[in-house]
């Protein structure tokens, strides 16, 4: 007999780009707010992000079921350590749990693509950068998710950080003044946003520096 | 046979559904929440159950409304009467509100997702707590979120463009029930497996309530409608 019908995936692609800017003393985390499947719009008013620390931010996207896992089972690793040292987890350490997480599940993977930012133990801006099993690294800016092809070459061009490969090691952290890399998320958003159609409808952006936190929206085209 | 995952066996497992019921709409209001879904039961294309309920009260304050595989929303049904009873017991005048019921939810059909054995549902949940109205869904793989007017299967390709032009915060109840009945008649000409035969049910502050079935009037008469074949006639 011939196949009648589909076969069963656990998995699908929810879409959404996720970026983030280390400076000297803050960083910038942004993602998009629109959840789709296939070429439905399920939402348009989902947030991505979760603060994980005071000063660790992570943005996700891929799988939502699969983020909002990832996302419980990091929010409950994080309580017990602060339960047993009395302190928040700092964001390198935040970091390498998140790889860990993601390669304890390397063969039935979380389909979530993720950057992390922060600030690390000296105020200083940083950014860390995964697949989806957990091979990460520490960068000056990152960007994940369906528009990543677009945003990356932009961030690129636009920042012109020192190759990894020099030596001895030149810091990472971009030259961009807070306001500025503010306004670069977004224009790289709104770009992004007019090409891929898994981006749109509103640009959430939180900002970590040696005050706090703080968010700001901006609204997307939503076609 | 060798297992790679889980401890089900493989014949065991939902593969693909058996009866399945069509979709559900449902919206905010200004008291509460409005869901609507038709009463069909379809045994692949052949309508084999024509008086399924499928949109049921949970508890004191929330509403599931279900489409997908009959069996599993009638096993979810079980679930939640069992989780509601247990919780009852506690007899501390605390009471499941419908946040925690969709969450409930939620890890239920992404923990049988990750067992490979899913429950061939989507699910959406709507309640009324300490004035407070929820709307969410979650479907068979575990995705789930909030909006103030929600759909599945082909609701969500027909009913929600609908929805987003002409929802808003203060719908009356009345304003409520006609908008959910111009999306329910649009899934009814245009989604072969829909019935016209319908119940929409209300859940506010005071509780909720499963409104009697009826019909929609339809109009069959346009020429297109009559003729389909018109303009493009086969050589034969």
């Amino acid at each position: 007999m011939t196949k009648q019908h589909a076969n069963w995936s656990p998995y699908d692609n929810n879409g959404g780009s996720c970026v983030a800017i280390a400076g000297a003393d803050y960083c910038v985390i942004a993602a998009d707010m629109r959840m789709s499947t296939g070429y439905n719009i399920l939402t348009r008013d989902y947030s991505k992000i979760s603060q994980l620390a005071d000063k660790c931010v992570m943005a996700s996207s891929g799988f939502q079921a699969d983020v909002k896992a990832l996302q419980k089972q990091l929010s409950a690793r994080h309580l017990i350590y602060q339960h047993q040292h009395n302190k928040q987890m700092s964001c390198p350490a935040m970091a390498q749990l998140l790889s860990n997480t993601l390669y304890y599940k390397r063969f039935f993977p979380y389909y979530a693509f993720n950057v992390l930012g922060g600030l690390d133990n000296e105020g200083k801006g940083c950014v860390f950068t995964y697949d989806a099993v957990g091979s990460y690294e520490r960068v000056g800016y990152s960007s994940q998710g369906s528009g990543s092809t677009l945003i990356t070459p932009f961030l690129d061009n636009q920042l012109k950080s020192p190759s990894p490969l020099l030596l001895p090691a030149q810091d990472a952290v971009t030259p961009l003044a807070e306001a500025e890399a503010i306004n670069l998320v977004k224009t790289v958003f709104a770009s992004a946003t007019e090409r891929d159609i898994y981006t749109g409808d509103k640009l959430e952006v939180v900002i970590l520096n040696a005050s706090g936190i703080r968010r700001e929206y901006m609204d997307l085209r939503r076609d | 046979m060798t297992m790679t995952m889980g401890t089900v066996d493989e014949s065991q497992r939902t593969l693909y559904p058996y009866v399945t019921g069509s979709s559900v709409v449902a919206i905010k209001f200004k008291d509460g929440i409005l869901m609507a879904a038709d009463m069909g039961g379809s045994y692949g294309s052949t309508l084999r159950y024509k008086n399924i309920e499928r949109l049921k009260p949970i508890g004191k304050h929330s509403l599931l409304g279900a489409s997908g595989e009959i069996s599993d929303f009638q096993e979810i049904l079980r679930y939640l009467d069992e989780l509601i009873l247990y919780d009852n017991m506690w007899d501390d005048g605390n009471s499941l509100g419908p946040k925690e019921v969709h969450n409930y939810l939620t890890r239920v059909m992404y923990n049988r997702r990750n067992k490979f054995n899913p429950l061939w549902n989507s699910l959406i949940l709507g309640g009324v707590k300490n004035g407070q109205k929820y709307l969410g869904t979650v479907n068979m793989i575990g995705i789930n979120y909030e909006d103030n007017h929600v759909a599945t299967g082909l609701g969500n390709h027909l009913a929600r463009p609908i929805l987003r032009e002409e929802w808003h915060e203060d719908l009356t109840f009345e304003e409520g029930v006609k908008l959910l009945e111009k999306c329910m008649r649009v899934l009814l000409y245009r989604d072969r497996s829909a019935v016209n035969k319908i119940q929409i049910s209300k859940i506010t502050e005071e509780g909720a309530t499963v409104f009697p079935p009826f019909s929609l009037k339809t109009y069959w008469e346009f020429a297109a409608f009559k003729n389909p074949t018109a303009g493009a006639e086969g050589s034969w």
